[in-house]
Order: structure tokens, then C-alpha cells, then sequence
């Protein structure tokens, strides 16, 4: 398979992901959206790696998902202080920081 | 063979993160998620990144995906209403969702870049595997690797801040210091009225 297939893909993953967060409100569906972004990021650097021929693409993945990792486990925290604090999860809702 | 794979793996992560997005019910979404994830490992391992898929179905699929199913089964998967907040939301996203995609493949369809049209240049059988990627960890990219570490500590560290259950004997603890604060700032008052009738019998 050439490469432009896995990009191609990589693109439409990403959009969907776009899709979701501007369609979700729920904030654990957003995050969830989060990381289709970001895997659609890290399926372009690895298949842009196997272009090149070069592993250090590869690394960059490796390092986004750590990235990714560390922003779920702080969504996560978040989202179970909204929860004890019996506020609703609903991006809508939450809006106090709104101008 | 390797075309049949990758449709597959294709439609599986297609199919996954629609799933993510159309469910309802966010248990729903994360298993749909993990269905993408599972996917876009066999991608990988078809990109000859054996590491990269081996870190994605063990921290991914194993670790995180956990995380969310706990805090699903946490705050428990309530439904959305259907009101929108923005007139026309669900009509506008996919148009918006839609117009992006043809904008990144117009960008890199067009970016006339002659390698995307190869499968690649031929590598050697040690490519992406954890032997060579841990030799660029420690080697070339070991400042990151330790900012990435820092990074892990840091989030694990907000997370309890954020997350962790303000227990009854902090709070008690707070308000014994404030309430053990209010009579020392009394005693001088207190010490005011007995100091006079210890003080007269002396005068």
C-alpha cells in the first residue's frame, strides 16, 4: 500500500475526531474525540516515517502518546471533581468562564 | 495480502471512531475506541512500527482505556438531551467535519510529494523495532525522554490534586486551626478582664 492510502485515512480520522468534539457535549466523549485526533497525528508520523525511511517519526509518536496519556489522566481528574462537586457534566452547562 | 490487511484495519478504525461519536452511551464510545485503537496498532505493525504498536495496544488499549472505563462506571453514562445550544449543531458539524477533510487530503494529495505515491523505501528487518527505538531514546532523543518522564510525574501529581477526595479530617483539621486560632487572638481579651482583679489586690 502506498503511503498516501495511510494518510489519506489519517485525514479522515482526524476529521472525524473534529466532528465529534463540535457534536458531543459530554466531556468524557470529547476527550474520547481528543485522542482519535491524536491517533490520527500519530498514524500520519509513522506512516510519514516509513516515507522517509527514518525511525525517529516512530519516537515522535511515542512521545505524543505519552502526551496523550498525561491529558487523559488530567480530563479524567477533572472530570470527577465536576462530578463531586454535583455539577452536570455538559460542556453547555459549564460555562461560568464564558465571557 | 498486505492491500486486504490494511482495508481491514482501515474500516476498523473508520468504523471505531464513528462508534466513538455516534453512541450514545459513552461505555458504548470507549469500546468503540478501542476497537479503533486495536485497528490502528494492525496499521502500524503494517507500517513496520513494531514498537509503536506494541506501546499502542499495551498503554492504549490496556492502561488509558482502563482510566476511562473506570470513570465511566464512575460518574455513570447519562444520555444527552437533544436541545442544541447552537442552532443547527448537528447539521453544521459534519458539514464542517467534512470540509476539513477535503482540505488536509487537498494538502497533502496535492503537496507534490513524490514518495507519497511508493510504498516506502526499502528498510531492514530491525526497523521500528524496540532494539532500534530504544538506541533513539537514550541516545539521540534523551532529553525528551526525560521531559516526557517529568511530564508523566507532573500529570499523575494534578490529577490526585484535582481528582482526590477532600477527606473529612482535612476540612476539620482546616476549621480546628481556624477555631484554635480564634482563642488565641481572644486571650488578650480574655487575659484583659482577669489581669485587673489579679492586678487590684496588689495595688
Amino acid at each position: 500500500m502506498s503511503i498516501e492510502w495511510y494518510v489519506v485515512l489519517s485525514s479522515l480520522l482526524f476529521a472525524t475526531g473534529a466532528m465529534g468534539i463540535l457534536i458531543r457535549r459530554s466531556p468524557i466523549v470529547i476527550l474520547l474525540c481528543l485522542e482519535l485526533m491524536l491517533n490520527a497525528g500519530n498514524l500520519a508520523l509513522v506512516a510519514f516515517s516509513r516515507m522517509v525511511g527514518n525511525q525517529q517519526g516512530q519516537v515522535f509518536a511515542l512521545v505524543v502518546m505519552v502526551v496523550a496519556a498525561c491529558e487523559v489522566v488530567v480530563g479524567m481528574g477533572l472530570i470527577v471533581a465536576i462530578f463531586r462537586r454535583k455539577l452536570p457534566l455538559d460542556v453547555d452547562e459549564l460555562r461560568e468562564l464564558r465571557g | 495480502m498486505e492491500a486486504v490487511l490494511f482495508f481491514v484495519a482501515a474500516i476498523g478504525a473508520l468504523g471505531g471512531a464513528i462508534g466513538v461519536i455516534a453512541m450514545r452511551n459513552p461505555f458504548y464510545s470507549v469500546l468503540a475506541l478501542i476497537v479503533h485503537l486495536f485497528s490502528l496498532a494492525i496499521l502500524f505493525l503494517l507500517l513496520t512500527a513494531a514498537f509503536v504498536a506494541a506501546a499502542q495496544v499495551v498503554v492504549y488499549a490496556g492502561a488509558v482505556m482502563v482510566l476511562y472505563v473506570f470513570v465511566v462506571a464512575y460518574v455513570g453514562g447519562g444520555t444527552e438531551s437533544a436541545w442544541e445550544s447552537i442552532p443547527g449543531q448537528r447539521l453544521l458539524a459534519p458539514l464542517l467535519g467534512l470540509a476539513l477533510f477535503v482540505e488536509l487530503a487537498v494538502a497533502v494529495l496535492a503537496s507534490s510529494l513524490l514518495a507519497l505515491g511508493q510504498d516506502g523505501p526499502q528498510v531492514s528487518s530491525g526497523f521500528g523495532d524496540p532494539a532500534a527505538i530504544g538506541y533513539l531514546l537514550l541516545e539521540k532523543f534523551l532529553l525528551p525522554f526525560e521531559a516526557s518522564s517529568i511530564l508523566l510525574l507532573l500529570a499523575a501529581v494534578g490529577a490526585i490534586v484535582l481528582a482526590g477526595r477532600r477527606s473529612e479530617s482535612a476540612v476539620e483539621s482546616a476549621t480546628g486551626a481556624a477555631s484554635a486560632g480564634a482563642p488565641r487572638e481572644r486571650e488578650p481579651d480574655e487575659a484583659a478582664p482577669v489581669a485587673p482583679p489579679t492586678g487590684a489586690p496588689t495595688r
